[in-house]
């Protein structure tokens, strides 16, 4: 009875499973489907699912209590009121060949006047005629009235002056760099700069959030190694690799170090692995001549006035016009200082080679001077007529620096230790920077090195 | 097409005692109209069409590229991809004459715009030599200070002979002349602060100090409609940066709990500090900011705030000292006080102002102290002439005459634009008053009409401001005079007719000759 009921039962079970067997394929194919993932989701819940933990939300006194205990930290933390920075000199009156500080008239190696265009009597007049037809500021951005006439001509005679087909100002010098950067290098971007760019290049790379890759300074062989790093990644992803830009940033004359940068071998590599070149010439525009007119520049020093520029073909300059922060959201250039550059680069044309010879050359007789006082070390390229001096190792301080600008001060001539912030991607050492300017006669050369002579002695002994 | 802004009319009554002019604070910002933002879209959306469409014939070989080419084409990657500069290729570029326009005179209440034509739709220009004389409603000149002529230029000048034009030197080192000195210490008793420090350029000086005052760890609220370089200086300093709605305190009150309950995101950690940045007047809303209740909420939750009193300063307030003086809050409870010399002075350049302490600090590490020269002589004295007079030390109250000059000027003119039906936004004493256009032709056309008109207008669109909301920005200056004004007024009532600008649903659209003529002039002279 029981077996055969049993076997009955399995009979029955057997009818079954073949009617399910059946009804699946005569059944809708999305029922199936559903039929499927309802079950498929029934294993993922019990076996897969991680457990989510309850989190206890705060109550209101527990906010309260948050809010009541936190306590910020100062806005500004305790500042030393040694610091040199809150120690200037003050000075009322002219900073050209000399400079009178305290009543004394000293000569001054310390500002960028290189080609002594401050103080110059036609920048001056120039200048004067410009406030008296323009007023002092434009009151307004390059896109609403504030394109003035006579930035217009600056920019074409720079272009002209530079052989370029077009050129941009700005009124800042250090957002010049700082704009121009993330102008075109954006987030996926690769920049190779030099390390010993100086700081606004710096903050314009940090800005543009490009992948940046530093080599060492003024090494072609460092940078070539990055390069073909790059290359060889590139390969591995060619599709990506169209995408990204590359740059380098260099600078003509390095104000941190006083020299050149290796300039045609660096356009050979950019053929080879096709990147663009940038190169900041604040310091050797005007200085050196023939060299360093590359495609970006910014000027500051060397001719007189203030501000920023740049030059290039219309392609590339043209489109910072919309997207250089520094250019659309800033008010532009007074136009007495545009007046003043043009004025100014009326002189440098006039004056072709010889002002340009004559800085040259003497650079390099201060060079040797200065190569021939034992206990200095010079940093520099020779006919760069910015240098800076070091001691020896570990005679190189901060304190013993200032020993000497003071000494040098207390003999009328007036020099300064180069000042950097302490954030600086590659600080560099200690020095102080003496800087050449084109009125400077032989003798007032040799009496800087004889100052510099004794003052060795002193602060060494 | 963006959400509609709700009008906001909110009632200061309760704090008028701490106001120094006795008005409410009323700021409008009335809503879009439905059919107005559905047509600007859809006039965007054809021009998009269009323009892939002449993409595609220029890239065919049809038609040509008139944009400048790459000189390293081959293999380099190029420097914009094409769907970058899409915008500027086929929307900017249609009316490209209307923006930087150039100019041939000081850019003082008249102003010569130089006359361009194109014959390539706007791809070059050229110019005809003729100066257009126009009324200046673009520049900021808020207190008539763009002059070449009188004592401000007379300083300059003077200066420019005793000191030339550059030190070529940084602040760090041989760049700090006396008149630097006289003129932070001229700034500091004017804006009733401990001390000051100014700088060769109002952009830089937010870009390049805040990185001093925030770091990393620390927090930085700012308002969604900061200016570039507000926002540049927060990303640069390497804070985590949270934005607020526009002038919305019960967004920022719940930023801040949120912030101080939460701490730093994923570590937990407490916050170093928080830092609060507004602005005085935000210069492409016209709108002010609600200081009296941001500092309530920074004392309340202990975090510090930063004012960019750029458009304010000199402009707003009953003795031209900025917001501090339109809402008589203690200069004290603003931590760091800035604005720049650009719009009110007649100048350029910026300022921090602040305590002792915190100015010190700012001397020792702002980038700009030993990487960028100090100011031009010339430049500083033309400030230090234009704070004498307008702190009447010259002895005359010429300064005060000015400030309310400007104040009669803003309040006639707005309240006529109001009164004609037009979309004005922003507070009723703000210089700045944005006049609503949205649609994207209409920014050239309204440009080209006023100018025919003389008038020089500012239009701005995408991307000042979003993409549906142009606007017609105008500067109100003290030099200007009531013929000048009234002048301008009939020229935008006109082109206003002409274009169909009056889409206010809440004010009448009237023409300017219908408009009860005595009640203004009468308010007007006894302003």
């Amino acid at each position: 009875m029981g077996s055969s009921m049993a076997r009955g039962d399995i009979e029955n079970l057997a009818t079954d499973f073949f009617g399910l067997f059946e009804s699946f394929k005569h059944a809708p194919f999305y029922h199936i489907i559903i039929e499927v993932s309802l079950l498929l989701a029934v294993v993922w819940l019990l076996f897969f699912r991680k457990p989510r933990p309850i989190e206890k939300k705060l109550t209101e006194k527990e906010k309260q209590e948050l809010i009541d205990e936190w306590q910020p930290e100062p806005l500004v933390p305790p500042v030393d009121s040694n610091h040199p920075a809150l120690n200037v000199r003050v000075l009322d009156g002219i900073v050209g060949k000399t400079v009178e500080i305290d009543g004394r008239k000293s000569l001054n190696f310390a500002t960028f006047n290189f080609l002594n265009f401050v103080g110059n009597q036609r920048i001056a007049d120039k200048a004067i005629q410009a406030v008296q037809k323009y007023g002092v500021g434009s009151c307004g951005p390059r896109g609403f009235y504030g394109t003035i006439d006579i930035h217009l001509e600056l920019e074409e005679r720079l272009a002209k002056f530079f052989s370029c087909e077009e050129g941009i100002i700005y009124s800042y010098g250090f957002s010049t760099i700082a704009s121009i950067i993330p102008a075109y290098s954006k987030r996926n971007d690769i920049l190779f700069v030099d390390e010993g760019v100086h700081y606004a290049i710096q903050k314009g790379v940090e800005a543009s959030r490009s992948h940046v890759k530093w080599f060492r300074h003024n090494d072609i062989n460092d940078l070539e190694r990055l390069l073909a790093e790059q290359d060889v990644l590139d390969k591995k992803n060619p599709k990506k690799a169209r995408t990204i830009r590359r740059f380098l940033i260099i600078e003509g004359l390095y104000v941190n170090y006083g020299d050149i940068c290796p300039l045609p071998r660096m356009v050979e590599l950019k053929y080879k692995y096709k990147y663009r070149i940038f190169i900041d010439e604040s310091v050797s525009f005007g200085t050196i001549g023939q060299t360093g007119r590359g495609i970006t520049e910014y000027y500051e020093y060397s001719i007189g006035s203030i501000g920023g520029f740049a030059v290039g073909s219309s392609f590339v300059v043209d489109h910072q016009r919309l997207s250089a922060q520094g250019y659309c959201f800033s008010a532009s250039l007074p136009p007495l200082l545009a007046a003043a550059a043009i004025e100014a680069l009326n002189i440098m044309e006039e004056d072709h080679t010889l002002l340009f010879e004559t800085i040259m050359a003497k650079s390099k007789r201060l060079h040797k001077k200065l190569l021939s006082i034992k206990g200095y070390i010079i940093n520099g390229d020779e006919i760069s007529a910015l240098k800076h001096l070091r001691l020896t190792n570990s005679l190189n301080t901060v304190g013993r620096l200032e020993e000497i600008v003071q000494f040098a001060q207390s003999r009328d001539i007036t020099i300064t230790v180069a000042r950097y912030l302490t954030d600086e991607h590659h600080l560099p050492e200690p020095s102080i920077r003496l800087i050449l300017n084109v009125e400077m006669t032989d003798e007032e050369l040799e009496f800087l090195c004889t100052v510099l002579q004794e003052a060795l002695v002193k602060v060494t002994a | 097409m963006t959400a509609a802004k709700k009008s906001k009319k909110t009632d200061m009554k309760n704090k008028s005692s701490k106001l120094s002019v006795s008005d409410q604070f009323h700021e409008e910002f009335e809503e879009t109209p439905t059919w107005t933002a559905v047509i600007t879209v859809l006039g965007y959306a054809i021009l998009s069409l269009l323009g892939w469409l002449r993409d595609f014939l220029r890239n065919i070989g049809i038609e040509n590229k008139k944009t400048s080419q790459d000189p390293n084409p081959k293999n380099f990657v190029p420097l914009y991809q094409s769907y970058e500069c899409f915008y500027t290729r086929n929307l900017y570029t249609r009316i490209r004459d209307v923006f930087n326009q150039p100019i041939a005179s000081v850019a003082g209440a008249t102003v010569d715009v130089m006359e361009r034509i194109s014959d390539d739709f706007n791809w070059t220009f050229k110019f005809t030599g003729k100066k257009l004389p126009s009324i200046n409603l673009g520049s900021y000149n808020y207190l008539g200070f763009a002059e070449n002529s009188g004592p401000c230029s007379e300083q300059a000048i003077k200066s420019i002979e005793k000191y030339g034009l550059t030190t070529c030197s940084t602040r760090h080192e041989l760049g700090t002349q006396k008149y630097m000195i006289e003129l932070e210490d001229l700034m500091a008793k004017y804006l009733n602060v401990e001390d000051c420090i100014a700088f060769g350029m109002g952009f830089a000086t937010n870009a390049l100090n805040i990185p001093a005052l925030a770091g990393k760890g620390d927090l930085i609220l700012s308002d969604r409609l900061n200016h570039t370089s507000l926002i540049l200086g927060a990303r640069l300093s390497g804070a985590v940066i949270r934005t607020f709605n526009h002038n919305d305190i019960k967004d920022l009150e719940f930023q801040l709990r949120n912030a101080i309950i939460h701490g730093q995101p994923r570590t937990c950690r407490p916050w170093k500090k928080i830092l609060i940045i507004v602005e005085g007047v935000y210069s492409m809303e016209g709108s002010l900011c609600k200081l009296p209740e941001i500092i309530e909420i920074k004392k309340k939750y202990k975090a510090y705030l930063y004012v960019d009193e750029a458009h304010s300063i000199g402009a707003i307030g009953s003795r031209g000292r900025g917001v501090v003086d339109y809402w008589n809050v203690d200069p004290d409870d603003i931590d760091i006080h800035m604005g720049t010399f650009t719009k009110s002075f007649g100048s350029a350049g910026g300022y921090i102002a602040g305590k002792k302490s915190l100015i010190d600090h700012i001397r020792i590490y702002t980038h700009s102290g030993c990487y960028s020269l100090s100011m031009s002589a010339p430049v500083v004295y033309q400030i230090i002439s234009a704070l004498s007079i307008i702190m009447g030390l010259d002895g005359t109250n010429d300064g005060q005459k000015r400030i309310q000059q400007l104040a009669c000027n803003v309040r006639y003119f707005r309240r006529q634009l109001v009164d004609m039906g037009f979309i004005v936004y922003g507070n009723d004493n703000s210089p700045v008053v944005p006049v609503m256009i949205f649609m994207p032709a209409k920014i050239a056309a309204v440009n080209r009409e006023m100018l025919k008109r003389g008038c020089a207008v500012v239009t701005v669109g995408f991307p000042a401001t979003l993409l549906t909301e142009s606007r017609v920005r105008f500067c109100i200056s003290a030099g200007h005079t009531k013929e000048m004004l009234d002048h301008a007024l009939k020229a935008m009532d006109e082109v206003g007719h002409l274009v169909s600008l009056r889409y206010s649903n809440r004010n009448h659209s009237r023409r300017w000759n219908e408009l009860n003529r005595a009640n203004y002039d009468n308010e007007y002279i006894s302003c």
